[in-house]
């Protein structure tokens, strides 16, 4: 078992098709030439005697190049955040050396000179001519080794470096993709880091399928939705955020459509239902899904596909119109479990916290081990629920969940209610210290330009709507919620606005 | 021969290639077009039997009859996947909403 074995299979089913095109440069490769270049690049590694093949530049066709050549070469994959700065970076680098590392010209000169980094600019990692080697010898098909590192991006304390073998990976591609099963004009833009979880599964998943990925390295919603309309794309993954940008620049404009846009597929974090609606009014001939997962899970654990996305949308039963705001159904081979503070498992619409099993599951870090419990579960940390009919619910992570006065209330519930305020363009509820409760909600608003709205009149808004435990004690006005690259919203920051002093 | 989750096997008498998704513990002789596959193709090509050349296609999966085991045919052939003399089964795949 190993990725490389989705390449070949590829390469050797259709040879001729593109593969990957980056949109900023127009550079391109067909699934049997990428083949061929990463048989000779793994020899290359082989050679330098690296133990990790480090990334460390924004997406290009040298991504899926550095990661097939790593797969058979046999050494783990290892992308950085760019966006880190260079004493971190450095800080990363020494966790994973021997190592061989591509990057940016500027990069490479900087960080060559440290101990065991063997570091190549970018452009020369992809000239064919400076790859003379012949490809090099078979790859390991040992299903335990290690595929990818991801360093996750806890915001406290070190970076946990997340373990995907190569079991875990070709586990989640085979039980979730059809081999060959895209037509050939399909095309998906991906459009998120390389670093992340959902950039991995998006370059496994296409190659598998046959899907040819249009490459868009730094998202912004004019460029991707100028590139989705030029490369004629017919499906995308999303976060959030994005998805609201582009909401946000295409609404009430004369043309808005996207007429190849077949299916967008969203995750990564919370989607404010408000956001899915207006897109699917937006592009009412896209099929959505939502899809839930974590870098420990090899991504995507659970799907609420097209179909229940339009039922619940055009639902006036409340509760088949929440399930919009669901994330849909375990995969093949995934089980789920909610599970309390004891680890009781809990019945439906009971909540806790999210564990999760299944042959892609990794929940493993390096120097750390697996953390998962005897018999293979996975705590997620996310706390949520399902309903009678085994959809989940995400409720935000375990630690978010506010507890007022012995009671449990999710961010994620009072948020939606207040972004369906007509003045509300963003919002984060968070826990605020409180003496009497022990914990109060606390609400952060983004306005919207030219609206205005006051606390008090957000306040009524919540309590005509929700239990009067619901009501932000505090609404606080900002310009911007805090938010990291990748869309996920940084609550630590929000709290700190609220602690005394903040 | 034990079969390894995993594992990648050759025919004897064709192109056809699959790897292991699961199986059974203990000994097991999976065979393609009726002579056992192995780590390795031979040097020179058997023929098939004739009622097991039907022929095996690139990201099918075949499974036996009480679905313990599973392989994933990586390299198309012409012969049949079979234990114990019996034909292993397409299976049938869901089509599942394209999720990234």
């Amino acid at each position: 078992m190993n990725l490389m074995m989705l390449l070949e299979m590829a390469a050797s089913a259709f040879p001729e098709r593109v593969a990957f095109t980056d949109s900023s440069n127009a550079t391109s490769y067909t699934y049997g030439d990428l083949f061929t270049a990463a048989g000779r690049r793994a020899a290359a590694l082989r050679a330098s005697g690296a133990r990790r093949m480090a990334m460390l530049d924004v997406t290009s066709v040298a991504t899926p190049l550095a990661l097939f050549s790593s797969a058979w070469a046999g050494l783990p994959y290892v992308p950085l955040n760019y966006r880190l700065t260079d004493p971190e970076i450095e800080a990363l680098l020494a966790r994973v050396t021997p190592a061989y590392l591509v990057t940016d010209a500027d990069r490479s000169d900087r960080l060559g000179v440290l101990d065991a980094v063997a570091a190549t600019a970018r452009e020369h990692f992809l000239e064919d001519h400076r790859h003379p080697e012949d490809p090099a010898d078979e790859w390991s098909m040992d299903p335990d080794e290690i595929a990818v590192l991801l360093f996750t991006s806890g915001t406290t304390g070190q970076p946990k470096a997340a373990v995907l073998r190569h079991k875990h990976l070709v586990s989640y591609i085979l039980s979730s993709v059809e081999f060959a099963g895209a037509a050939e004009e399909e095309a998906t833009l991906v459009s998120v880091p390389p670093y992340h979880v959902a950039g991995i599964a998006a370059i496994l998943s296409s190659v598998y399928s046959g899907r040819r990925v249009v490459q868009l390295p730094s998202f912004t919603a004019e460029e991707w939705i100028d590139v989705a309309r030029r490369e004629r794309v017919t499906s995308a993954f999303l976060v959030p955020t994005m998805l609201a940008r582009i909401v946000e620049a295409l609404e009430g404009q004369s043309d808005a459509g996207m007429p190849h846009l077949q299916a967008v597929s969203y995750g990564g974090g919370r989607m404010p239902q408000t956001i899915i609606e207006r897109a699917m009014d937006l592009f009412p001939n896209t099929d959505f899904t939502n899809a839930y997962g974590l870098t420990e899970t090899s991504s995507t654990i659970t799907v609420l596909g097209p179909d229940e996305h339009r039922a619940a949308k055009s639902s006036d039963d409340p509760a088949v119109r929440r399930r919009l705001a669901s994330a849909g159904i375990p995969l093949p081979g995934i089980e789920i479990e909610i599970r309390d503070e004891d680890g009781r498992v809990l019945g439906p619409n009971e909540r806790g916290e999210i564990y999760v099993r299944g042959e892609q599951v990794s929940g493993e870090y390096e120097g750390r081990g697996r953390v998962t419990d005897n018999d293979g579960w996975f705590p997620t940390r996310d706390a949520g629920s399902m309903d009678d009919d085994g959809y989940l619910f995400l409720e935000g992570r375990a630690d978010d969940v506010i507890v007022r006065g012995g009671e449990n209330l999710s961010p994620g519930e009072i948020e939606d209610v207040l972004m369906e305020h007509p003045a509300v363009r963003d919002v984060a509820v968070v826990a605020m210290p409180d003496e009497q409760w022990g914990e109060a909600v606390a609400a952060a608003v983004v306005v919207k330009p030219g609206q205005s709205v006051s606390a008090e009149e957000l306040q009524g808004w919540v309590r005509d709507r929700m239990r009067s435990s619901r009501v932000p004690q505090v609404v606080r006005f900002a310009d911007e919620l805090p938010y990291n690259e990748t869309g996920k919203l940084l609550r630590r920051i929000v709290r700190e606005w609220f602690s005394p002093g903040g | 021969m034990a079969l390894k989750t995993g594992a990648r096997l050759k025919s004897a008498v064709c192109d056809g290639e699959v790897m292991i998704v699961k199986a059974p513990a203990g000994d097991i002789e999976l065979t393609c077009g009726g002579v056992p596959m192995a780590d390795s193709a031979p040097a020179t090509r058997q023929a098939a039997l004739p009622d097991h050349a039907v022929g095996i296609r690139i990201g099918k999966r075949y499974i036996n009859e009480d679905g313990s085991l599973e392989v994933l045919c990586v390299k198309a052939g012409d012969g049949g996947l079979a234990v114990n003399g019996q034909l292993l089964l397409q299976k049938d795949t869901r089509q599942l909403p394209k999720t990234d």
